[in-house]
């Protein structure tokens, strides 16, 4: 596989405030990318640089082996769907889609024939004549989707693409995405603030924070592995017990009980053992099965989410969550239950700042 | 007594003093219109007294050869320098809506100048920067320039501009600049995102802004008569002038047709905006 889009010692400064600090970032051909990260992370920011919008103040962009960094956008081969879609009102769906082909001198006649076809690709033939204003939320991201495409880009560029719509709508477009970036196998580079929505789509996930890119990799391996503990309360729910840094197997937590964790980290270093709430599991008081570990509680309040029941479980210095799936016949502990909450050693990562 | 058919719907005499309110504004409105175009039909020189009926006050404004010089002129002037404060005013509204640079909070309160300052005081100032501006061109250069209908053009461009400005920048201010980006990100050139998609959508506003400039240039007396010089006779300064001559029922036939013109251009202008908003909802 060949670089799609490669980031080098990218940064973006406006005024004195340091919005993307020097991160290095490569996207593959054919894959589907997610920068992920709270509002004000640099995402956004990275994306608008990618698509031309806004022009690195150092380091290198290169698309497909070519530097981009200055170019105007209507000179680079990517197309970029736009948070809110950003469809021009005065125009009809077609002329919407046509648009591009229209601006790169393809003839009329083909502009409309590619703009219908790709109308017809994302499911909305017979509606070319409507106004964007006329159309649902989900019709209007299908414009906008037709619109980027219809140019045939190298990169597709995706700026919070679901925001504006609601959960079913949100979850059918996910896979109407997936589908259409293995049909059209170009990359997919797309900035979102829902981590579900990363994991769910991408391949892999660039997780950022205060301008800086913290971790790149798959989604298994961001849930499972996170490098800090940004990334693992970030992604998903997860209980941080503060130790530190016994051994190479061991570390010893705030309440001095030493529990079984690998980890590379020096003796004495700070860090937070991150148990993820399902990976962790209510026993009786004791009754810890062989080889797993565990730390005693007391419930304290439980939370029904129809398919599982989220515990809260308070230890002598904090309280952690589990997760227990329900399943019929499942033996429910009331608030004040003394309980254990034990886990597998190999469930847990242990993260630094 | 009307049935109530909502808590909020004003009743008894509530609604009667908001009606006759109504009423009375549309009377103070509209009864002087109503005087002026039945007098300027009225058979008698003094104008206000009724005479019968007579188009001899329009047929004398046709046959004019003053009269009809001024309307001409109006209309040069006022047709130049809409066109002039249209294109200047929307490239200012852009510049303060979609741009930063050096000194923009500055160039913005001094745009709004020429909307606020009483229209002697602006009077004044064109004046004398004519007559300083010429002297200049005069004892440097050897060119010899009067004021006339350059200097009234040029004035109105000047107190237009803002007006123009103002009313587009109201427009834009409207619009999601995403778009302009998207156009951009859609292999347009800046010119062609203008062309194609901004100038579309502000159209309304630069309409409106043009309809204004030609208004406010056509009614103008103040400050051309200030500025104005040999041949630069425009019809309201020309209406003025016949006043102090001796008011006859000519002013009156005048006043209508600067009036049905005027009314003509505010139909004009709703008839634009509801044809793009009615294409928009087709």
């Amino acid at each position: 596989m060949s670089a799609a889009v490669e980031l080098t010692a990218i940064t973006k400064r406006f005024g004195d405030v340091v919005a993307v600090d020097a991160i290095d970032l490569v996207i593959e051909d054919g894959e589907f990318f997610a920068l992920l990260g709270p509002s004000g992370c640099g995402k956004t920011t990275t994306l608008r640089m990618i698509a031309g919008l806004d022009f690195p103040t150092e380091g290198s962009l290169k698309i497909f082996g070519d530097e981009v960094g200055t170019l105007p956008p209507n000179k680079r081969p990517v197309n970029t769907v736009f948070q809110n879609y950003a469809l021009f009102p005065h125009m009809n769906v077609l002329d919407n889609v046509a648009f591009g082909l229209k601006m790169s001198s393809v003839g009329k006649a083909e502009a409309r024939a590619a703009a219908r076809e790709m109308i017809t690709t994302v499911q909305l033939a017979g509606l070319e004549a409507r106004r964007p204003t006329q159309m649902s939320g989900g019709q209007q991201q299908r414009v906008a989707l037709a619109r980027a495409l219809v140019n045939r880009p190298k990169v597709l560029l995706l700026d919070e693409p679901l925001g504006a719509l609601d959960l079913k709508l949100r979850q059918e477009m996910q896979g109407e995405l997936k589908r259409l970036q293995e049909e059209l196998g170009i990359s997919f580079v797309f900035v979102t603030h829902d981590q579900e929505e990363a994991l769910t789509m991408s391949d892999r996930i660039a997780v950022m924070n205060e301008g800086r890119l913290l971790q790149v990799a798959t989604p298994e391996e961001i849930y499972e592995k996170p490098v800090n503990r940004f990334v693992a309360n970030f992604i998903g729910q997860t209980n941080l017990l503060e130790g530190t840094v016994e051994n190479h197997d061991t570390v010893c937590l705030a309440n001095g009980a030493r529990v079984a964790a690998p980890s590379e980290h020096a003796t004495g270093t700070a860090v937070a053992v991150s148990l993820r709430p399902e990976r962790a599991h209510i026993r009786d008081r004791g009754d810890i099965p062989p080889g797993e570990t565990s730390v005693d509680g007391i419930v304290e309040r439980i939370t029904y989410l129809g398919n599982a029941r989220v515990y809260d479980i308070r230890l002598d210095w904090m309280t952690m969550e589990v997760r227990e799936e329900n399943r019929p016949g499942m033996q429910v502990c009331e608030p004040g239950t003394d309980v254990s909450i034990s886990w597998d050693p190999s469930a847990i990562s242990v993260v630094t700042d | 007594m009307s049935k109530q058919t909502s808590a909020v719907e004003p009743h008894g005499w509530t609604k009667f003093f908001l009606h006759t309110n109504g009423w009375l504004v549309y009377f103070f409105f509209y009864a002087p219109i109503l005087l002026l175009v039945v007098f300027s039909f009225s058979d008698s020189r003094n104008v206000g007294t009724w005479g019968g009926w007579t188009l001899e006050w329009y047929a004398e404004f046709a046959e004019s050869r003053n009269a009809r010089s001024a309307l001409s002129t109006s209309l040069q002037i006022a047709l130049v320098s809409t066109v002039v404060s249209v294109v200047l005013g929307t490239m200012s509204a852009l510049a303060l809506e979609r741009f930063e640079f050096r000194g923009k909070q500055v160039f913005d309160a001094l745009l709004y100048l020429p909307i606020i300052i009483p229209d002697v005081t602006m009077a004044v100032m064109l004046l004398l920067f004519f007559s300083q501006f010429f002297e200049l061109l005069g004892t440097v250069f050897g060119i010899e320039l009067a004021k006339g209908v350059g200097s009234i053009t040029l004035s109105h461009i000047a107190f237009s501009i803002s007006f123009v400005s103002v009313v587009v920048r109201a427009r834009l201010a409207g619009m999601d600049s995403k778009m302009e980006e998207a156009a951009l990100d859609l292999y347009a050139t800046r010119w062609q995102a203008f062309r194609y998609v901004t100038m579309p959508q502000i159209l309304p506003g630069i309409a409106g802004g043009g309809l204004l400039a030609m208004t406010l240039s056509l009614d103008d007396v103040v400050i051309t008569q200030f500025v104005t010089g040999p041949g630069g006779t425009t019809l309201p300064v020309y209406v003025f002038g016949l006043i102090r001559k001796g008011v006859t029922p000519l002013i009156n036939a005048i006043s209508v047709v600067m009036l049905v013109a005027s009314m003509l251009l505010v139909v004009l202008s709703l008839l634009l905006e509801r044809s793009r908003s009615g294409s928009g909802t087709a």
